[in-house]
């Protein structure tokens, strides 16, 4: 078989297209690649997903932990704390538990203890957690000057915030927020891996990788060709945050431009 | 990670005879009863844990006891890591290719299903079983709805709960679970998937692959083994 | 019927399907047998199994863990920083190439297939030292076969020289993992450092090498200390990933306790109480979390005593 047929065949098995039998023998390098490049479809979902959705909320729960109000403070600090002081895989654990509680009262939980929404709630509020801190962090850092001026210049609440705060705090927030959503997309892996059942051999990268593995007995190879995709994700999620970064310093001077703190974590 | 020891192959060409075999360490996972499990006071327990000391007694071994972790059990014994596979591992064609297995001590035991009532129409309904299993592999390629889950545990949860309507996996790992638990019932039907249960070694290994088949072999012809295999009821006997 | 290790006892095949000794090793004299108990009595005796012991001693071995992890984390992160900032080009680009294909994999993907290759690769290592007359090859097939001098540990070392090894293979993958990520901080931090006090340096006629110590590594601190803390953060929360490295911790107990307990094979039978275990997992997390918080906020407010530098949060990676 050659292995344009082998794409043909494999290519969107993971979205339960194409060929339903996963190959069983004579594995061949193009099929580990083509299934576990099948695979990483699911890890793009969630991780884009989960980043997008989980930017606002991080934005909400960032400005919560500096608000005046107690129980709104409280609240998100008590969020931030639990989803990043507890492994994502007991996270995992507990929400695949609750999700199935519900389910048996309310139909409309039905399609949470799928992965691709159940699993995607899970990231979502994980990564809300974690970019809701470094945000916090960026707020904090907002020189008062900036904030001073925006006042004289008679902005105040939600323009002042539109205008002055929030485009601050994504410039300081950005090379860390970066590193965030790399480690997002490594943390997919989790989803099939231990937290959520995968149907019909429907999974992600890992999930095929383990299957060669497994079939194989040689984790030799599935394993770096799964790391080989992961690179290139890798570098595909710094291009983007790299472009989006040069946008939101384009109006700074030169050299403060390069000067962002933690600049490296970026460009690494 | 679990390392070994001076090999057979190494003592057949002589060139290792100060490290003559002292201990040999033997494999397992210790979580699939009653084959191989922790009990209570921590330790490794079941019909494999008796069967293999009683095995290393009559080829008059040293021998010790190793977990590991399933999925990396194959590549930790041809690393070296252990020097023999003893973990409810059926001999098949797949496996045969990469290791080598003693005579099966155990004939082979079919698969069941377990479900929370009898009238399953198995063509339409939702079969979870344990990931990369055989059995996973059976309901793949029946064409199935299959659902995958990471631990056996996992799947008789899944049924109990409504997300799977049955579970396939080995009919001795069911059995008592079927037996204690109320609202599960176990299927008419079986599956004959997979073949006998043996010990496996390194292709290089061939001397204590030897030894230990031998030992079977006298387990077999003196009784010991239906004996053991009837105290835990891990399969028919022979 | 005498049996080699341990003086572990096995009953006589006779003694039917329940083929465990009651109560052996039980820690409270009434544990004898525990279906007779009330419920506070079979705790007690439910909680201190052997089975138990090894779930709390699994604590300390993850604790251990991390205690010897997080120092040769850092000695790998400063030897890759400083490497990624070296003049001398290959050297430059090795370390950025080590801190660019470490951070760049998943860590589960990097521990599933890399202990066996480091462990392979130290033995392939001592075999060609040890052995140099050994004419077999050393792959055979799906075999990977070396010396018995060469073996890691040696064949005939005790079960616990093994699980030590063990542990320690774990550490070292653990170490090259989050090392990459803190060298990514560390190379951060040194770049942090403002240039005029390296100049000022220059300017007093220090050698490249002098400033480095003298001046760049005592100042990177303060910049790295927060991505560190994150690190640090990170790395407790990588730890139920060690089962994968062949070490039995605390995620490998919880698992295997809270499992449905059937009567067959245990004293204490239970239904599936996987949910009361993770709980204490959770808790213990969020413990442990929250002491390395205020711990390492102290160490901030040192390191940045009399130093002009807000301690902001936007050097904090976001990790898990």
């Amino acid at each position: 078989m050659s292995c344009w047929q082998t794409v043909q065949d494999y290519a969107l098995r993971s979205l339960g297209m194409g060929e339903r039998l996963l190959p069983r023998e004579n594995f061949t390098l193009c099929e580990q690649f083509t299934l576990i490049g099948s695979g990483l479809i699911w890890n793009v979902y969630f991780g884009t997903l989960a980043l997008l959705a989980g930017f606002f909320l991080a934005t909400a729960v960032a400005v919560g932990k500096g608000a005046r109000n107690r129980l709104v403070r409280k609240l998100s600090e008590w969020f931030i704390f639990v989803f990043r002081g507890s492994p994502l895989f007991i996270q995992f654990f507990f929400a695949y538990f609750l999700f199935l509680s519900l389910k048996k009262h309310y139909a409309f939980f039905d399609p949470f203890t799928s992965a691709w929404l159940g699993a995607l709630i899970v990231l979502f509020l994980n990564t809300s957690a974690y970019s809701g801190e470094i945000f916090h962090g960026a707020l904090r850092a907002i020189p008062r000057g900036d904030i001073e001026a925006a006042d004289a210049y008679g902005f105040s609440g939600w323009p002042r915030f539109r205008r002055i705060v929030w485009p601050t705090m994504l410039r300081l927030a950005w090379p860390a927020y970066t590193n965030e959503a790399i480690f997002m997309f490594h943390a997919t892996t989790l989803v099939f891996f231990s937290g959520f059942p995968a149907w019909q051999q429907k999974g992600d990268a890992l999930y095929y990788a383990s299957y060669f593995a497994d079939k194989t007995f040689n984790p030799f190879v599935p394993y770096p060709i799964l790391a080989g995709y992961f690179i290139l994700l890798t570098l595909a999620v710094l291009a983007i945050f790299g472009y989006i970064n040069r946008r939101l310093n384009r109006h700074m001077p030169q050299a403060a431009r390069r000067g962002i703190r933690f600049r490296p974590n970026l460009i690494r | 990670m679990k390392k070994v020891i001076a090999t057979a192959a190494v003592m057949a060409f002589g060139a290792g005879m100060a490290w003559a075999q002292d201990v040999v360490r033997l494999g397992t996972e210790g979580a699939y009863p009653p084959w191989n499990f922790i009990n209570d006071a921590g330790e490794i327990d079941g019909f494999e844990r008796e069967l293999g000391d009683e095995l290393c007694e009559r080829a008059e071994l040293d021998c010790t006891w190793v977990t590991n972790d399933w999925d990396s059990i194959i590549p930790n014994l041809v690393s070296g890591n252990y020097d023999a596979i003893i973990a409810g591992m059926s001999i098949t064609e797949e496996r045969d290719k990469v290791i080598d297995f003693t005579q099966n001590y155990t004939p082979p035991d079919p698969s069941a299903y377990v479900a929370l009532s009898k009238g399953i129409d198995l063509e339409n309904a939702v079969i979870a079983a344990q990931a990369a299993t055989i059995q996973a592999g059976f309901v793949a390629d029946k064409g199935w709805t299959l659902v995958e889950y990471a631990t056996p545990e996992e799947t008789i949860a899944a049924v109990r709960n409504g997300e799977a309507d049955a579970v396939l996996a080995d009919k001795s790992y069911l059995a008592p679970i079927a037996a204690e638990e109320a609202d599960l019932v176990m299927l008419d039907r079986e599956e004959a998937i997979g073949g006998g249960v043996g010990m496996g070694f390194r292709e290089s290994d061939e001397e204590l692959r030897k030894t230990f088949d031998a030992a079977i072999q006298s387990m077999k012809d003196d009784g010991s083994l239906n004996e053991m295999i009837k105290k835990w009821e891990v399969a028919s006997t022979f | 019927m005498p049996i080699r290790q341990g003086g572990r006892r096995r009953p006589p095949c006779t003694s039917g399907p329940r083929p465990r000794e009651r109560g052996d090793r039980a820690i409270f004299s009434f544990c004898t047998d525990p279906s007779t108990l009330d419920t506070a009595r079979w705790f007690a005796c439910y909680l201190t199994t052997g089975k138990h012991a090894n779930f709390y001693i699994s604590f300390g071995t993850v604790l251990l863990l991390l205690a010897i992890t997080a120092p040769t984390a850092l000695a790998f992160g400063f030897g890759g920083a400083a490497a990624a900032r070296s003049r001398f080009l290959p050297l430059s680009w090795l370390g950025k190439i080590y801190i660019a294909i470490v951070r760049g994999v998943p860590d589960i993907a990097f521990f599933l297939f890399f202990v066996i290759a480091l462990d392979q690769a130290f033995e392939w290592v001592r075999h060609q030292v040890l052995c140099p007359g050994w004419d077999e090859p050393i792959r055979q097939g799906n075999d990977f076969i070396v010396c018995p001098e060469a073996k890691l540990p040696l064949g005939n070392a005790p079960q616990w020289v093994h699980e030590t090894y063990g542990f320690f293979v774990a550490v070292l993958t653990f170490a090259i993992v989050f090392g990459a990520f803190a060298a990514n901080v560390l190379y951060g931090a040194m770049r942090a450092v403002p240039r005029a006090q390296l100049e000022t340096a220059e300017a007093y006629g220090m050698s490249r090498r002098q400033i480095f110590w003298r001046i760049l590594v005592p100042q990177m601190w303060v910049y790295a200390l927060p991505g560190l803390s994150n690190l640090w953060m990170v790395l407790i929360k990588a730890t139920p990933l060690l089962f994968l490295l062949g070490v039995e911790d605390i995620v490998y107990w919880a698992r295997d306790l809270g499992g449905t307990a059937n009567p067959r094979f245990t004293d204490y039978p239970h239904g599936d109480w996987r949910v009361w275990y993770f709980l204490a997992l959770l808790v213990f997390y969020l413990g442990f979390t929250r002491v390395s918080e205020i711990f390492l906020e102290r160490l901030m407010q040192r390191f940045t005593h009399g130093q002009a530098f807000s301690g902001t949060g936007t050097g904090q990676a976001g990790m898990r």
